[in-house]
């Protein structure tokens, strides 16, 4: 256990932050100027932490592949962000917030960390406004709340469909203020390569400018990764085209263990896939299940019939429809976590009742017939029209349904050529988020001194599920609230280093080391493109390490990736050259990256027997279909130690002690 | 979701090695795509074609492919973001076009946009405009008051969050005639100018960002209304009409 | 910062000189039409409110330099602005599709303003250099019954009367745009007021130059 030291601070769980932040070493104003900082991402967590840091005195170098810090992916976040503000006096506080996300995550996070995400979910709240993030607001001009899967309190700050696209510019904004004064150097469209370790400590990376192509080096005298999740080591995911694994893996092979690959979200209301020519999937926000509600038809027949294009959804009688969740779940109903919800999905398609028109067939519908009609009704009531016709009550509901949900409804109808006022929307689930990631102590260190991984890129909080609206939560509270405290412990030994050389052998082998892969995957000239290795290995992941999962099927997945990732090598072409900008190129980097992390994600998956959160075994359920979790032998946190291939990882325990919490079967019956 | 027969097309596409090379527009073919697919997703198949061809693919930016994170930036038949109103190109899809249509695509045209590689353009003129006032002057503290300290006005919560929807895409730059930056620059100014808490620093944020946007090369609004129409998040005029009134009465009053 | 150079060396800045100098224009031609068209009622009103203009001081060495300052500032700015944004788009696309987006009049006011500075030369030749030749260089004594018979001579000519009806459809393109514009760059937008503006500008920018035509063509067909 020696390895992995989580550095949980002593005392009562309400009082741990507060006292390590009192006992924490500090870095004086006058010696931070002294200190950079590299920081990988410009995403809710690493924006926040680089407006952050800049702004305590800090020499931050921020790296991003975007053209702009602004395109981070969080910025598709649509939903909102949690915290325990209690502003509807709903029963909410910090505890509870703890506790549902504890819950929501099945049991595998850690206490401590959960709990302090808690405690500065509020501060977050206060900061985004002073910085004028425009949170939707009610007509007392005070903030409004809306509710989320997995819990049963309104504690969800929202900016229409689009929260996660204005806590990002708050970021950004902040971002550009120490840009302006010098405090931030910002290098966009440079992608991290490698990391540098100079005496056991991360010392610098490697980058790529990717416009003129140029590998550079970059000290600091800490790392910050900040690069998000590998949800598209599916391919098909609702990440942004570019969001890779590749600075996570990298720290990784360089020493930092790599947590839970296995726990990966799967998001249960997407729009589903059209065909093979698809790129990428498009999340529906989880706020339409606070109004939409989940059907299949009950009878196969209406289901083929719909399948084969012969029966309209709306011609199905109410009686013939199954509102399979409702049936299941009838306390949360439509709002049950999103593991729940997308297993449901799964289970409703694979027994023959998807609605999907698509090659696959797999779709079930998210309807607002009865929102609509429901707020209609109160819209009349409200403007005292007593006798409202139904069409009258339609009209009045759809202009509800639209001021909340317009820009998500546009949204659908541009992509399906739908209109989903008139008939049920068809989501399906699709890769979302992923748990898992970089293993980081309490500080948000990795076991590599120096190098810290924050937001999406670290394991930390949401176990083996992540409730809505909490990964914003997680981004901006690891880099406004954590990262800066916690980094100064580490940074006290560092006001008399000085700056950090880079012409040192460990710059020159890593940057070696970059090149040579550049170079090889250049002159391969082989026959497939970067994309059809992509492909091939998103199936695989799909189909066999996907919302379901077994022992066999993880074993062939296991075997089909290392063959697929040996092909990569023999027969991938990249077109080109290495001094340009070169997408291909970006991509084949990042796909090999991929190609490995997707086979230690199988074993992860293989190893844990148990069904937990995000992480579904075949063979561990109940007869109703329901997870079954060994709280006995798996309340832990795999963390896998990278030895040279995939395949010889050797795998770490991090135990995960409730002290609490009871632990109980999770059940949203 | 239909499963109508595919598209065969004819593609125009602007081909530009670099900053300093001069650029054409080259003829490509693509066949059978399908109308559901997105626009990108027949570059994606267009660039697979080529790669399979032995040539090099068509560069162009994109990333969130939902619409959000305004990477993509395609003037596409003589339009920003393609034919339809309130869509970027990642979000345009097939079906707006005609089995043997011909598409033209460019890169977004102004002297504050070099054109880097074909269909990517150089946009950080805009992160210095941000970098000259877009923000509010709050540090991190985790002590600021509480967010429900400072009510505001519901409408003008509304139209802050209109105009913070923002993506920075560029295709206000791109549409208009004069390859002016009002809208983006206005936009930004208004989110601000609308709360509070923007209030503190109104004048200096406008004069700087103005300032620094004339510094970048962008022209000058002559109100045709171009950059509206072909916003994909329908950012409004007003916004403009806004910031010349801030910008007017703070070059009046300011004593800097 | 940006203060130093000026709010008037700024984009925006230009722009509300622009405007500025647009407005006091709009109302100058509304006074300029007011006068004209008693012309086609009244011989006598039109000789009256002429000579007062002509030889009122006020008018001649405070007002008209004025009115001569705003036009040439109008037509310099013009060009500056359309030189710089024409810099501001080195090269230009290959197809574009304004219609899709924006009004003709709109994007093509440097062209409307052209044909109005073309009209305004011919205008000047017409009325303008022969009135101060008479009055400034010949020192001819005043009549201020010359003004009418002076205005009929010049509407003899169809192609004089053909170039005003053209170059006054001109002018009513470039107020549709130009008269609501100029309250936008101004700030002057309001939910409840802009939409009134906008169609006081389309009653003007229709009425006044039609008005003008009117007074051309009445005169030329009672010369025929």
């Amino acid at each position: 256990m020696s390895v992995l030291d989580s550095r949980i601070p002593e005392g009562p769980l309400a009082d741990k932050w507060t006292n390590h932040k009192n006992n924490i070493r500090l870095v004086n104003p006058a010696n931070k100027r002294l200190i950079d900082v590299i920081v990988v991402g410009t995403g809710l967590a690493g924006g926040s932490a680089s407006a952050t840091l800049a702004e305590l005195g800090y020499n931050v170098k921020a790296f991003c592949y975007q053209d702009s810090p602004r395109r981070a992916h969080s910025i598709a976040a649509q939903g909102g962000i949690n915290a325990a503000k209690n502003y509807q006096g709903d029963g909410d506080s910090v505890y509870r917030l703890f506790y549902d996300t504890v819950k929501g995550g099945d049991y595998r996070s850690r206490e401590a960390n959960v709990y302090r995400l808690a405690e500065v979910s509020t501060n977050i709240i206060d900061q985004c406004v002073a910085q004028g993030v425009p949170f939707a607001r009610d007509y007392g001009g005070l903030l409004d709340n809306r509710s989320f899967g997995g819990v049963q309190v309104s504690r969800t700050f929202y900016a229409k469909g689009q929260t996660g696209q204005q806590l990002l510019l708050g970021c950004y904004s902040a971002m550009s203020r120490q840009i302006g004064k010098g405090k931030i150097q910002m290098y966009n469209r440079h992608e991290f390569m490698d990391l540098v370790i100079v005496d056991g400590k991360a010392r610098g990376i490697i980058a790529r400018n990717l416009v003129t192509g140029e590998v550079e080096r970059h000290s600091a005298h800490a790392v910050v990764i900040a690069s998000g999740g590998y949800g598209n080591v599916f391919f098909l995911s609702t990440n942004a085209m570019g969001s890779n694994a590749s600075a996570a893996w990298k720290v990784h092979k360089r020493g930092a263990f790599f947590a839970n690959p296995c726990f990966t979200q799967i998001h249960p209301t997407c729009i589903p896939q059209h065909g093979d020519q698809q790129s990428k999937l498009t999340l529906m926000s989880e706020s339409l299940r606070n109004d939409g509600r989940i059907w299949v038809p009950k009878k196969k027949e209406d289901a083929e019939a719909v399948r084969a294009g012969k029966l309209k959804p709306t011609n199905i009688k109410e009686e013939d429809r199954d509102y399979y969740l409702e049936r299941r779940y009838p306390s949360f109903g439509n709002l049950v976590p999103r593991d729940v919800a997308s297993r449901a999905a799964k289970e409703r398609c694979d027994a023959g009742y998807g609605v999907g028109t698509n090659e696959t067939g797999e779709a079930v519908f998210l309807d607002f017939a009865s929102a609509i009609e429901r707020y209609g009704r109160e819209e009349a009531n409200v403007r005292g029209i007593h006798n409202a016709s139904d069409s009258e009550i339609k009209k009045l509901g759809e202009e509800t349904v639209e001021k909340k949900y317009g820009n998500l409804f546009q949204m659908y109808e541009l992509i399906t050529g739908d209109n989903p006022y008139k008939t049920p929307m068809k989501i399906y689930p699709a890769v979302h988020y992923t748990m898992g990631g970089v293993w980081v102590d309490y500080n948000l260190m990795t076991t590599i001194p120096g190098c810290y991984a924050i937001g999406e890129a670290n394991f930390s909080d949401h176990g083996a599920n992540r409730l809505g609206a909490s990964a914003l939560m997680q981004g901006l509270a690891d880099g406004y609230f954590v990262l800066p405290y916690t980094i100064g412990d580490y940074l006290a030994d560092d006001i008399r280093t000085g700056a950090i050389p880079t012409d040192t052998p460990e710059f020159d082998e890593a940057e070696k080391a970059v090149k040579d892969r550049i170079n090889t995957l250049i002159n391969n000239k082989g026959s497939k493109s970067v994309d059809h290795f992509h492909k091939r290995l998103g199936k695989v992941m799909w189909n066999k390490v996907g919302m379901a999962r077994n022992e066999q099927g993880l074993k062939e997945a296991i075997e089909e990736i290392r063959q697929i990732r040996e092909e990569f090598w023999k027969e991938v072409n990249v077109p080109g050259s290495a001094d340009e900008l070169n997408q291909e190129l970006e991509k084949a980097l990042r796909v090999a990256d991929f190609l490995e992390l997707g086979e230690l994600f199988a074993r992860d998956a293989l190893e844990r027997n148990e069904s937990c959160g995000g992480h579904f075994r075949e063979e561990y359920q109940t007869e109703e279909g329901e997870a079954v979790r060994d709280d006995e032998n798996y309340t832990f946190v795999s963390a896998w130690e990278y030895k040279g291939e995939p395949s010889e990882a050797v795998m770490r325990r991090e135990a995960l002690n409730y002290e609490n919490i009871e632990l109980k079967t999770r059940s949203y019956k | 979701m239909s499963t109508a027969k595919g598209l065969d097309l004819t593609l125009k596409v602007w081909r530009q090695k670099n900053q300093n090379d001069k650029g054409r527009m080259e003829t490509y073919q693509v066949s059978d795509i399908s109308p559901d697919s997105s626009f990108l997703e027949m570059m994606d198949i267009l660039n697979e074609q080529l790669i399979e061809e032995g040539k090099e693919p068509v560069a162009f930016d994109h990333d969130c492919r939902e619409g959000i994170c305004g990477s993509c930036s395609m003037f596409i038949n003589g339009r920003a973001h393609g034919p339809g109103k309130r869509v970027t190109t990642c979000q345009l899809h097939m079906r707006q076009f005609e089995d043997g249509d011909t598409i033209h695509i460019e890169p977004w045209r102004a002297t504050a946009f070099p054109v880097i590689k074909d269909l990517v353009v150089d946009r950080s003129s805009f992160d210095r405009v941000m970098a000259a006032g877009g923000f509010i002057s709050v540090n991190t503290s985790g002590n600021t008051q509480d967010a429900n300290a400072i009510p505001v006005e519901k409408e003008d919560a509304d139209n802050s969050f209109a105009a913070a929807t923002c993506i920075g895409c560029g295709a206000c730059v791109a549409s208009c005639k004069n390859a002016s930056a009002m809208l983006f620059v206005s936009a930004k100014v208004s989110q601000f100018a609308l709360l509070p808490q923007g209030q503190v620093e109104a004048q200096d944020r406008v004069l700087n960002m103005v300032h620094q946007m004339d510094l970048e090369g962008f022209g000058n609004c002559t109100n045709t209304g171009a950059c509206e129409a072909e916003c994909p998040k329908g950012i409004s005029l007003e916004n403009i009409a806004r910031m010349n009134r801030e910008y007017l009465s703070a070059g009046i009053t300011s004593e800097k | 910062m940006a203060s130093k150079s000026g709010i008037f060396n700024s984009s925006i800045g230009r722009k509300v000189a622009m405007a500025l100098s647009a407005l006091f224009l709009i109302i100058f031609l509304l006074q300029h039409f007011s006068i004209n068209v008693t012309s086609t009622f009244s011989e006598e009103l039109f000789n009256e409110l002429s000579h007062f203009m002509g030889t009122n001081p006020l008018v001649q060495f405070a007002l008209q330099p004025i009115l001569i300052f705003g036009v040439v500032f109008h037509f310099i700015m013009g060009f500056v602005l359309e030189a710089r944004n024409r810099k501001a788009r080195a090269v230009k696309y290959v197809k574009t599709a304004g219609n899709a987006n924006s009004t003709w009049m709109s994007r093509n006011m440097i062209w409307s303003g052209l044909v109005i500075l073309a009209f305004l030369g011919l205008h000047f030749y017409d009325f303008w250099i022969p009135e101060m030749n008479y009055k400034y260089i010949q020192f001819n004594p005043a009549d201020p019954n010359r003004y009418y018979e002076e205005l009929l001579h010049k509407f003899e000519d169809p192609i004089r009367v053909f170039l005003y009806v053209i170059s006054f459809v001109l002018l009513s393109l470039h107020l549709l745009h130009g008269f609501q514009s100029a309250f936008q760059s101004l700030g002057a937008r309001h939910k409840k007021y802009t939409p009134v503006i906008k169609k006081l500008g389309n009653i003007y920018a229709i009425i006044i130059p039609a008005g003008f035509v009117f007074i051309a063509l009445f005169h030329y067909i009672n010369s025929l």
